[in-house]
């Protein structure tokens, strides 16, 4: 590690904080615009003025909203998120509960997910024009571009109405063994998985592809390497970057797919706690909620920066 | 950086291969559909024509029933002026906004051009669902809410890119000379970059389109998208999804008319780009 890099990461790590920083002002601002406030909402039909007034000054909302959103921010911060509008709940306590099941379920999708898509793409880069990198491109862009829902109903369709392998709902109460845990999760992550591994192995084949058509490639050749040893040990080690990009990019890419999955398996995640908030317009736990979603998706571009930077041999040995 | 090869000779904007002429035949066919779709649908969309509720298909329901025995073929018809039409319109408005923008910062360079770029980098880092959902959630479901807010999700992407292309285009030699020629910023923008990101740009387009496809349509199939009496097809998906278990022909057509025109826009849009990745 040297200096430059150093400041290097230091300004990436800066970066991510600062941005963090204005998405927090940007949801907040989007859930405040509105003049209809919390008070208004949990009085309902009770609503008269002087109730209102009076919750009003409890919630703390006849303040100003930057007094307001530096509150807001500090109780976050400090990992006090308020209580939820609908059930009353503490909403660190409800995200608590439902935070590991969305974790396992990415972390499992990224395991089987991340080596499929790498050796795909680096095959594909390899005998690119080929019947296989054709076919691969076409499966690709086809799964990039069908709605997740597709994927999700032709998984229900397929494996649990037609050959009646796994039940159509994810159970994660009575996992005890690795054969149910399979079972419970095989549909959820298969679905993420087909949502992922094609973008990921697109654009691992784009990185690879990028650095044979550079000079020091073609010199390669006229020495006379073979395919193999061009793409793995001449072009692979110059796409480490771009690749480590393209797998945490495509990471993120989970968090929209995981919305969608939940809610199709009734999984007990973090992004059907979001949904539910989202339908009760439970303004507060929907302001958590994508505080954590945009603060994972940060930290994963983040990391893709991160790679980048610390594949780059010019910046490694200056 | 290498000068994509799209610099150096002029090709036509539209190279007619097979795969991109099939794509717009499928993009064409919506696009009638969207247009005519409540003048040929067989049936009232809203009306019950069948005592079967997830009809299969059949002469007279060519796409089957649905959860209350409407005629599906009618439903996708009218629906496809939701998912269509609105994605279009967002997609305009995301795509133009941005580029426009991207060119501007581009060619006027210096503090404006980090500062926009900063600030939209701040509004990429929030993931288009995510955006939606906190947009839905404070305002409620509307159509100009869902055009709005597709819009501005995917607005800071097209500037991203025709940013990063029209920087690489106005460092050439001819931007160069215009600029001591003493042209104008807006004659630079329109005359000497523009024409030459117009390809990708419009590749680009297409790509916010299927974006905006399925954001919304993603959000319709978690009830938040478009609001019932309307439907588009992500509603159909989900309001049929009762359906799965018999393997319902309601709950796979209109996931599949998604599909297609996806698909169908990808397909043009990757031969617009012209054959990347074939021959070094």
């Amino acid at each position: 590690m040297n200096k430059t890099m150093a400041k290097l990461l230091v300004s990436r790590i800066a970066m991510a904080v600062l941005t963090l920083f204005i998405v927090s002002i940007v949801v907040f601002a989007i859930t405040n615009l509105l003049p209809g406030d919390a008070a208004e909402e949990s009085l309902g039909q009770a609503a008269t003025p002087e109730t209102v007034a009076a919750l009003r000054a409890q919630f703390g909302l006849d303040q100003p909203a930057p007094v307001r959103y530096a509150r807001w921010l500090t109780h976050i911060v400090q990992g006090d998120a308020g209580v939820s509008l609908v059930s009353g709940q503490a909403i660190t306590e409800l995200i608590g509960k439902r935070l590991p099941n969305s974790l396992v379920l990415a972390g499992a999708t990224a395991l089987v997910s991340v080596p499929l898509a790498l050796t795909l793409g680096i095959l594909s880069a390899m005998y690119r024009g080929s019947l296989f990198d054709r076919g691969m491109n076409m499966l690709a862009v086809s799964l990039v571009s069908v709605p997740e829902f597709l994927i999700a109903t032709l998984a229900v369709l397929l494996f649990a109405v037609k050959l009646r392998w796994l039940s159509a709902l994810s159970h994660t109460a009575d996992i005890a063994t690795l054969g149910q845990f399979l079972r419970a999760y095989a549909m959820p992550v298969f679905t993420l998985c087909c949502v992922i591994v094609a973008q990921m192995a697109r654009m691992t084949r784009a990185a690879v592809i990028d650095q044979l058509r550079a000079p020091y490639v073609e010199m390669a050749r006229l020495k006379g390497a073979g395919p193999v040893r061009i793409v793995l040990s001449h072009a692979l080690p110059n796409a480490v970057g771009p690749i480590a990009n393209a797998v945490a990019l495509s990471l993120s890419y989970l968090l929209g797919g995981v919305l969608i999955v939940e809610s199709i398996f009734n999984y007990p995640g973090i992004a059907n706690l979001m949904i539910d908030a989202v339908t009760t317009r439970d303004i507060p736990l929907v302001q958590a909620c994508s505080l954590i979603f945009c603060s994972a998706y940060l930290l994963l571009v983040m990391l893709a920066d991160i790679c980048a930077i610390a594949s780059n041999p010019r910046l490694r040995n200056p | 950086m290498n000068m994509p090869a799209s610099l150096r000779m002029r090709r036509p904007l539209f190279p007619a291969t097979p795969l991109a002429l099939i794509g717009a035949a499928i993009v064409g066919f919506w696009i009638i559909v969207t247009l005519a779709g409540p003048s040929i649908a067989p049936y009232d969309p809203g009306a019950i024509v069948d005592p079967d509720v997830f009809g299969s298909i059949s002469a007279q329901f060519p796409l089957g029933t649905d959860y209350l025995g409407r005629d599906m073929l009618s439903r996708v018809l009218v629906g496809a002026r939701y998912t269509v039409a609105l994605a279009l319109a967002a997609a305009v408005l995301a795509s133009t906004t941005g580029t426009l923008l991207g060119l501007f910062a581009a060619v006027r360079g210096g503090w404006v051009d980090a500062s926009m770029s900063r600030a939209l980098d701040a509004l990429i880092s929030i993931p288009s669902k995510m955006f939606a959902l906190m947009m839905v959630a404070s305002f409620g479901s509307s159509v100009p809410l869902l055009v709005l807010t597709a819009a501005l999700s995917f607005m800071p992407g097209a500037y991203r890119i025709a940013r990063a292309l029209a920087v690489n285009v106005q460092a050439l030699d001819f931007v160069q000379a215009a600029r001591s020629r003493g042209e104008g910023l807006r004659y630079i923008a329109c005359v000497e970059v523009l024409p030459n990101i117009i390809r990708p740009v419009l590749a680009d387009f297409g790509l916010r389109f299927v974006f905006t496809v399925l954001l919304l349509s993603g959000l319709s199939f978690l009830s938040l998208g478009v609001q019932p009496p309307d439907a588009d097809w992500g509603s159909l998906v989900r309001e049929n999804i009762g359906g799965l278990a018999e393997g319902a022909p309601a709950v796979l057509m209109p996931a599949l008319a998604i599909a297609t025109l996806t698909i169908g826009v990808n397909l043009l849009i990757d031969n617009l780009r012209g054959r990347r990745g074939k021959g070094m």
